[in-house]
């Protein structure tokens, strides 16, 4: 489809509007025999470096018509055989190519058709979208962190040991933890992480039990890990105040409980105040207490999730130490540990040998490690991450990362008051929330649910919060604001979320139209599940496969 | 502190609001004998940028950058040359700071790119569908590993040899709980791969086979007969390919049989990074996609009957099937995928067919020049542009040596293999077209005066 084709009612030849630019796929503006990129004259060869020969006149397996990649002349330099076993790939790939301007056109065209933090207000509950400094970026980019190999000898590679040594040591003084695993990838692989040392440690101790015990509020991930490492999950209940029933909990405790996974702050966005003694309670009955720390942010500075009875917790660095999100990733999980799970943590480990820092691997843990469960990923972790989350927690030292949950809460309470006279807070009543506001969408008129107030934020020029999420609250609506939004900012979010909700509860179906003003009205996500189309294919050949 | 806003009379005028004395009162249900009542001790205050930048410079300097020295390394992280532009792009702040594509109105950019990065990968896999990435090759071979034991419903998976010892760790890491029995071996310094030991280890409870494609030792087999045999036996061929750009030189895994594709994506568009973040690519058979981990990117029309993408067949995610997910993902590795797919729009099929050129001919000449050292004898019958060399000692001292001299002279088989004496005078060498002939030629010289 070109870009023509959709002027649907705007009025334009070009079905553009201003600065609303539509932008094809690379498959219908590039093809095969474009590129945006030069290669060297190979010195000494006097020629240059296009030659693996493809069979002419064949039509690519993906059905292109494009011309074909046009061997060059002559052998490789010197040795007559190719070494590639007679595997050359002589089929056409399917690969479109763009020239540089066209590129750079392509994906800021693409680019403009985000919302971003950048722009503005990106209230995604337990997501933790806040401003991302640029001099995470520039530091990251540094040289000697972004171009030196994983396997270099360990003596040319002494400083970026030392940055993920230095990392791993505030986020132990932060957590008042015992250690920290600084390889898992994200969040979830760090609850990966977690349950693994878990396992290890009760199996080294004889007791495997099978059962992770999981609140029903609890992010996804953490059933979902909890299965993938082999366990049986079980749910319990909230209590009338958002918060983990202490007596269900008590009750369904056991000699088969391997452990319990917590998030603290709850996806409620509430402190969880029983935590010591729910610690208490499961360290009794012989288990192990797993956090999701995945809202650290609302904490970080106030209290030690190890001075609350925690065996592990991961830290999402794209959550509270600011990486950017980058539109689903990368993220990093480190993980802190207990004592008690300390011997069990995974490999590989920085340490610091005098004046040295050494890599604890396979090879050398043996003499010190040797309980550990071993590797979860090839090489160390996301290092990229590493110098971006210890470039913001220099920024704001021990007081600035005070002041950060201290805003982070602040402004989630005055979103929670500024809104709960008009709109059900289903556990405003028991307190102040940390450092996201949930409400509910009880009174809505008739039709009208959670999902046409977030499209009409969007009509506001805002990103929504999280919806329908956490799962015991009818039609969720989780609002974390974050530190970095000023008060005008939320101000104003907060007069369009009035003006939305109002509309809600008078039944405004016009509602269900938003959005109105975003590229893309709302998408059939039913269609695009029961027929789903996960890659371009040549129109001729899409039409053959109906 | 320059990034947060609030200014001290908006914090009263809110706590009004709100009704709170202090932001202290809004901590109330942590419990006072852990409430902090001031900053962490014994940690820094806050500091400007000025500071934060030199603190860390002076690290990055301790450490020694590949562009500034003859390298070499290999074994699942390459170093080539990524276009400036890719850069820039993947700092616009709209993709940059942006989340997860859950509200695909606004989101168009970044859920369009993952459903063009999934087809560039589907075709250079040679495969049906891809997703949107995993966190890295070696996850993603773990996952490919369980994905196969859900539709086989097997549980044994053979390993070959030639596999990145990392990934194969991963593996025994995640099967030591799961339940997964794996068989594994250690790689042999012979010419060809081990397809005929693999084909020979098939048996009615294989799950699948896992090969590397080119392997640990850089070596490229057919694997057109090893998939004949693993469907034959009811098994499925899941193959990893570290190094994508051999795949502008030689036939896809696809195009040979393969069941499952995975990989690492890093050569294209993302750099060394100390090894991470990556991006994990994952390609099969549309038949299998209801098995598949991870986020997809679909497409489908809006209320106007615009073309538009969104998230789908999330059913089999956990944020929705918690523990019945096909596996735990959530945050992916959005920003590299979208760089991996930059670049490769940037090169298309000529160029990235081009850049295949340039590395071999490239690793020709090295394997040429090295292996006429005395004693330095070339391990590999077949290598797209990485080889291993066996060399007359053991190799890890050799590399430490080199390094010293300002030399990054490739991967030592004892650094992948400790202990391994079979393997301990194994040089792995990657030659990319980063590399120069002044690089090959450095190389040479310190190595055959190490080895003198």
């Amino acid at each position: 489809m070109g870009s023509g084709e959709s002027a649907g009612g705007t009025g334009t030849f070009t079905g553009n509007r201003a600065l609303m630019l539509e932008e094809p796929l690379i498959f219908e503006i590039g093809d095969s025999s474009t590129t945006g990129v030069d290669f060297d004259i190979l010195p000494g060869t006097g020629r240059g470096t296009a030659g693996t020969a493809v069979e002419g006149g064949e039509r690519s397996e993906h059905g292109e018509a494009g011309p074909l990649h046009q061997p060059a002349a002559g052998p490789p330099p010197r040795s007559g055989e190719d070494k590639l076993g007679g595997l050359q790939r002589r089929r056409p790939i399917g690969l479109p190519g763009l020239s540089e301007p066209q590129a750079v056109r392509h994906y800021t065209r693409l680019s403009r058709q985000n919302y971003a933090i950048d722009l503005g207000l990106f209230p995604l509950g337990s997501c933790t979208m806040k401003h991302n400094p640029r001099l995470c970026e520039k530091v990251a980019r540094m040289p000697g962190f972004a171009d030196i190999h994983p396997l270099q000898p360990a003596d040319t590679v002494q400083g970026a040991f030392q940055l993920i040594h230095k990392l791993g040591e505030w986020l132990i003084r932060l957590t008042g933890m015992h250690s920290v695993a600084m390889s898992p990838k994200a969040g979830a692989h760090g609850e990966l992480c977690g349950l693994l040392a878990i396992r290890a440690a009760l199996e080294a101790r004889g007791d495997a039990r099978e059962v992770i015990l999981v609140p029903e509020s609890a992010h996804g991930t953490n059933p979902a890990t909890a299965a993938f490492v082999g366990y049986r999950v079980e749910s319990i209940p909230a209590n009338e105040r958002g918060r983990v029933d202490l007596e269900a909990l008590k009750g369904r405790l056991g000699p088969d409980v391997a452990a319990v996974m917590i998030t603290n702050p709850n996806t409620c966005g509430l402190f969880e105040p029983d935590m010591i003694e729910i610690s208490e309670a499961v360290h009794a009955a012989g288990g192990l207490v797993y956090c999701d720390g995945a809202n650290f942010n609302a904490i970080v500075g106030r209290v030690k999730p190890g001075d609350l009875g925690i065996d592990a917790m991961h830290i999402n660095l794209h959550k509270t130490f600011s990486t950017p999100h980058g539109g689903g990733g990368p993220g990093a999980g480190p993980v802190v540990f207990s004592e008690a799970l300390t011997p069990f943590a995974p490999l590989p480990f920085v340490e610091k040998q005098g004046d040295q820092f050494a890599l604890v691997e396979e090879e050398t843990a043996g003499e010190h490690h040797g309980s550990s469960f071993g590797r979860m990923v090839a090489f160390h972790g996301q290092m990229g991450m590493f110098t971006r989350a210890l470039a913001y927690i220099l920024s704001h030292g021990a007081d600035g990362l005070r002041q950060v949950s201290g805003d982070a809460v602040l402004n989630a309470n005055y979103i929670l008051r500024a809104l709960d006279g008009l709109l059900d807070a289903p556990f405003g009543h028991s307190g102040p929330c940390m450092h996201e506001a949930l409400f509910s969408d009880k009174g809505f008129g008739e039709g009208l649910t959670t999902l046409d107030l977030a499209k009409g934020l969007i009509d506001e020029g805002f990103h929504p919060m999280t919806m329908y999420f956490p799962l015991v609250v009818h039609g969720a609506m989780l609002v974390e604001p974050t530190e970095t939004e000023s008060k005008a900012t939320l101000d104003q979010f907060i007069g369009a979320f009035r003006s939305l909700a109002e509309r809600a509860k008078a039944g405004d179906q016009s509602l269900k139209a938003a959005p109105v003003h975003a590229p893309r009205r709302r998408l059939d996500e039913t269609q695009a599940a029961r027929k789903p189309v996960l890659v371009w294919k040549e129109p001729a050949e899409a039409e053959a496969a109906e | 502190m320059r990034y947060l806003p609030l200014t001290e009379p908006d914090r009263n005028e809110m706590l009004r609001t709100i009704g709170a004395a202090s932001v202290e009162e809004l901590f109330v249900d942590v419990p006072e004998g852990a409430r902090l009542s001031g900053k962490i001790e014994g940690l820094p205050d806050h500091a400007s940028e000025l500071a934060v930048e030199r603190e860390l410079g002076a690290m990055a300097r301790r450490n020694l950058v590949a562009g500034e020295a003859p390298f070499f390394l290999g074994c699942g992280a390459y170093r080539h040359h990524i276009p400036a532009s890719v850069d820039h792009l993947i700092q616009r702040g709209e993709f940059l700071t942006s989340y997860t594509p859950y509200q695909p109105e606004i989101a168009q950019g970044t859920l369009q790119a993952l459903f063009e990065f999934q087809t560039q990968v589907a075709r250079l896999y040679g495969c049906d569908v891809a997703n949107a990435s995993m966190y890295d090759g070696s996850t993603a071979c773990w996952e490919a590993i369980g994905m196969a034991r859900r539709i086989t419903r097997r549980g044994k998976a053979i390993l070959s040899s030639g596999l990145h010892p990392h990934y194969v760790l991963v593996a025994k890491t995640m099967a030591r709980f799961t339940g997964d029995r794996l068989e594994t071996r250690l790689p042999e310094l012979t010419p060809e791969p081990d397809t005929a030991a693999l084909i020979e280890a098939i048996d009615q409870e294989t799950s699948c086979v896992v090969v590397q494609y080119p392997d640990i030792l850089g070596r490229i087999g057919d694997l057109s007969e090893l998939a004949e045999r693993c469907h034959g036996a009811g098994a499925l061929l899941v193959v990893v390919v570290t190094e994508p750009v051999a795949l502008g030189a030689i036939r896809s895994p696809g195009e040979m049989g393969a069941d499952i594709v995975v990989g690492e994506g890093q050569s294209i568009g993302v750099g060394l990074n100390f090894g991470g973040p990556y991006v994990g690519l994952f390609a099969t058979r549309d038949k299998y996609v209801r098995q598949m981990p991870g986020r997809l990117a679909g497409e489908t029309v809006d209320a106007e009957g615009k073309r538009g993408f969104v998230l789908t067949l999330s059913t089999r995610e956990q944020h929705i099937r918690r523990e019945k997910a096909t596996s735990n993902i959530c945050t992916n590795s959005g920003l590299c995928a979208l760089a991996f797919s930059i670049h490769m729009t940037l090169l298309g099929e000529k160029g990235l067919r081009q850049l295949a050129d340039a590395n071999r001919y490239m690793a020709l000449e090295a394997a040429e020049r090295l292996s006429r050292l005395p004693g330095v004898e070339l391990v590999n019958e077949t290598f797209f542009n990485e080889f291993t060399l066996r060399l007359p000692r053991e190799a890890r001292p050799v590399v430490r040596t080199m390094a010293e001299r300002g030399v990054l002279g490739g991967v030592s088989l004892g650094r992948l293999y400790p202990g391994e004496a079979s393997l301990e005078n194994g040089l792995v060498v990657a030659v990319t077209e980063t590399v120069t002939h002044g690089d090959i030629a450095a190389l040479a010289a310190a190595l055959g005066e190490i080895l003198a």
